[in-house]
C-alpha cells in the first residue's frame, strides 16, 4: 500500500529543520506518510494556502493561529495548533551605525541594550521584523514597550531582504530568525546584540498548524504527522545528531543554504561581529528538550494577550493550542506529559521539575527579562 | 460605475505590469497606478488611497502589504480578497492564476468582481507563459547534460554517438528512470571521479 500523501507548507529557515528531518529520515514514511513539503514565498502565502485548503498543515509562526481564531489580520479562519516546532532561535541585531552609539555592551543584556538605545538621540529607530504576527514582533513590542523614551518603528521586510535593509538604510535594527542574523553580520552591516531568549526565555516561535475542520475530519492523519514531527525533533536535539543534522540539512533541496549558515542556530555557537569569535549561548534554539513541542494553553493566551485580545479572545487563543491532541496521540510513543495543560508564564528562573505522566520533566526557564508572570488560569 | 475604482498594482517586472495595465485599461478602468519600490509601499497606499490592490501571491513583498494593511489606522481598512468566500469559484481561480488581491474592507463583491476576472486572466496568461520559459529553459539544460553524459561515455567506451544515446536508453528503461536522470548520475560520478 502506497503511503497516504500530506501536502505541508513551509518557509526556508532553519527552524524549519524538524518537518525535513521528519521527511529525509524516514520518521514520516514509519507512520504510513507521504510528506510533501511545500516551499512558501511569504507567511502570506502560506496563510493563505492553508486556510483555502491548498495545504493540509504548515510550518506557522506561533502567533498566526492565535490571530487567524481569534479573528485578527488578513484571513480569518480556524486553524489549530497542533504542537509546537521550535522554541526561541531568533536575534536582534543593530546597524553598525547604531552599534557605534551604543558602545561597548555584553551581548544578552537586554537591560543595558534598551537603557542605551532610550539614551540614543535621533529619530526613531526603525526596526525589521518578518511579520506582524509572529514572536519577532510581540517581543520587540514587549520588550520597547517596558522603556519610556524609546521611539520605535516596527516594519516589515521579507527575511531574505533583511541584511540588504540594514545596508541600505532603510532599516536601523533588526529582529530575524536564523540564518538571516548572522548573514547580516558576514556581509559586514550589522552587529548582533541579543536573542529572542534573553526577553522572554522559553518563546513558542514556530508551531506545527492546521485546519480545524482538517483535524477533525482527518484525525488519523494528523496523529501520525505528530508522531513524525515529535520524533524528528528527538533526534534534533540530541547533542550527537547535530553534525549530521546541520549535513541533511544543507544537502536537503528544502532549504538551499550552505552548512555553515545552518551550523550557528543548531550549535548555539553565534558570531555575533565580524571577524570575531563565535559567542556560545545556551539555548538558542530548542526542538524537544524541556517539553519544547508541548503547546502550552498558557503560551497561546500570552500571545492573544500582546495582541490586544480581550478575555473572550484569550478563550479562543487557548483552545486553538491543542493539547488534548497532544495528549491524545503522542502518549502512545512514550511522551512524557505535564500534569497541566496551562503553566504561569515568566514564573521560571531555574530548570525546574515538575509533576508528568512518567515522572521525567524538567521545564527550562521560561521567566521574561523584567520578571513579570502572566497567570491566564481561569479562576 | 466602476471606472472609478482606483487601482495599485505591486510588481517589479516592468513588462509584466505594463501587460497587466494594458488589461485593465482596456476593460476600462483609468486610475491605475504601478508600484515596483517597496520602499515606496507605505506612502504611496496612504496617498494614493487604493481601492483595490493587486499583487503576486508569490511576491514575497505580500507580508510588508499585509503589515501596512494592518497598521495603518485608517478607516478604510484593507482585506484579502480570499476573506470573501462567498464567491468560491472566483476564489479559486484567483489562486490558481496567483494573483492576490487587497480590497478595503465593505466593498462589494459585485463591483470588484470584474476588474478581479481582468487581472485573473492576464495573471493566468502570463503564468502560462512563464512556465513555457521554464520548460524550454529545463529543456535545454536536459539536452547539454545528455550531450554530456554521451560524450563521456564516446570517450570512455570509444563508442559512436548513437550507440552511446542508445546505451543511456536501455539503462534508463531497464531501471525504470528517465534518461535524463542517469545522464545526471553519469555526469556527477564522472565529476567525481576526476
Amino acid at each position: 500500500m502506497s503511503n497516504a500523501v500530506l501536502n505541508c507548507g513551509y518557509v526556508p529557515l532553519v527552524d524549519c529543520a524538524p518537518l525535513v528531518i521528519a521527511k529525509e529520515l524516514g520518521f514520516a514514511a514509519e507512520e504510513g506518510l507521504a510528506l510533501n513539503l511545500v516551499r512558501q514565498p511569504s507567511w502570506s502565502a502560506l496563510r493563505d494556502m492553508l486556510a483555502l485548503g491548498h495545504l493540509d498543515a504548515a510550518q506557522m509562526l506561533s502567533p498566526m493561529p492565535v490571530a487567524m481564531s481569534i479573528g485578527f489580520g488578513g484571513l480569518p479562519a480556524r486553524v489549530d495548533t497542533l504542537m509546537v516546532l521550535s522554541v526561541n532561535g531568533t536575534v536582534f541585531g543593530v546597524s553598525n551605525e547604531v552599534a557605534a552609539d551604543l558602545g561597548a555592551i555584553p551581548f544578552g543584556d537586554a537591560d543595558a541594550i534598551l537603557a542605551a538605545l532610550s539614551a540614543r538621540k535621533g529619530a526613531k529607530l526603525r526596526v525589521g521584523v518578518p511579520f506582524h504576527y509572529s514572536m519577532h514582533r510581540l517581543l520587540l513590542s514587549y520588550w520597547a514597550s517596558t522603556a519610556s523614551g524609546l521611539q520605535i518603528e516596527k516594519i516589515t521586510v521579507p527575511p531574505p531582504r533583511m541584511a540588504d535593509a540594514v545596508a541600505d538604510g532603510f532599516v536601523d535594527a533588526f529582529w530575524v530568525g536564523e540564518p538571516w542574523g548572522s548573514v547580516a553580520v558576514r556581509q559586514e552591516v550589522a552587529q548582533l546584540m541579543m536573542m529572542g531568549r534573553n526577553v522572554w526565555q522559553f518563546a513558542p516561535e514556530k508551531v506545527l498548524a492546521a485546519r480545524h475542520d482538517w483535524v477533525e475530519t482527518n484525525g488519523d492523519a494528523a496523529a501520525r504527522l505528530m508522531r513524525a514531527v515529535y520524533k524528528a525533533s528527538a533526534w534534533l536535539d540530541a547533542q550527537r545528531n547535530k553534525p549530521l543534522a546541520v549535513e541533511i540539512l544543507a544537502r536537503s533541496e528544502h532549504l538551499s543554504m550552505s552548512p555553515d549558515l545552518i551550523d550557528p542556530a543548531l550549535s548555539g555557537d553565534i558570531i555575533t561581529r565580524h571577524n570575531t569569535a563565535p559567542t556560545p549561548v545556551g539555548r538558542f534554539l530548542q526542538f524537544h528538550k524541556h517539553a519544547a513541542t508541548f503547546p502550552w494553553r498558557s503560551q497561546a493566551a500570552w500571545i492573544a494577550s500582546q495582541l490586544g485580545a480581550d478575555a473572550a479572545g484569550i478563550e479562543k487563543a487557548k483552545a486553538c493550542f491543542r493539547a488534548d491532541l497532544y495528549r491524545q496521540n503522542l502518549a502512545g510513543i512514550g511522551a512524557d506529559m505535564p500534569g497541566a495543560s496551562e503553566k504561569e508564564e515568566g514564573a521560571l528562573h531555574f530548570e525546574t521539575a515538575v509533576a508528568s505522566s512518567r515522572g521525567h520533566m524538567i521545564l527550562a526557564p521560561d521567566a521574561f527579562f523584567n520578571g513579570r508572570t502572566f497567570d491566564f488560569s481561569s479562576k | 460605475m466602476n471606472q472609478k475604482l482606483r487601482i495599485l498594482v505591486v510588481e517589479p517586472d516592468p513588462a509584466r505590469v505594463r501587460a497587466i495595465i494594458d488589461a485593465l485599461n482596456d476593460a476600462g478602468w483609468s486610475d491605475v497606478k504601478a508600484l515596483a519600490q517597496m520602499s515606496a509601499l507605505d506612502r504611496t497606499v496612504k496617498e494614493f488611497a487604493p481601492d483595490i490592490v493587486l499583487i503576486d501571491l508569490a511576491n514575497p513583498d505580500r507580508d510588508t502589504l499585509e503589515h501596512i494593511s494592518d497598521a495603518t489606522e485608517t478607516s478604510k481598512r484593507a482585506v484579502a480578497l480570499f476573506v470573501d468566500q462567498t464567491d468560491d469559484t472566483l476564489t479559486q481561480a484567483a489562486l490558481s492564476a496567483g494573483v492576490s488581491a487587497y480590497v478595503v474592507d465593505g466593498l462589494k463583491m459585485e463591483r470588484i468582481k470584474s476588474v478581479l476576472e481582468t487581472a485573473i486572466a492576464r495573471f493566468k496568461i502570463m503564468r502560462q507563459m512563464q512556465s513555457e520559459l521554464d520548460a524550454a529553459k529545463q529543456a535545454l539544460e536536459d539536452r547539454k547534460t545528455i550531450d554530456r553524459a554521451k560524450g563521456i561515455l564516446m570517450r570512455q567506451r570509444d563508442m559512436s554517438e548513437d550507440a552511446a544515446y542508445t546505451l543511456l536508453r536501455t539503462t534508463a528503461m531497464s531501471q525504470n528512470r528517465k534518461v535524463i536522470d542517469v545522464a545526471h548520475a553519469l555526469v556527477t560520478a564522472a565529476d567525481l571521479l576526476s
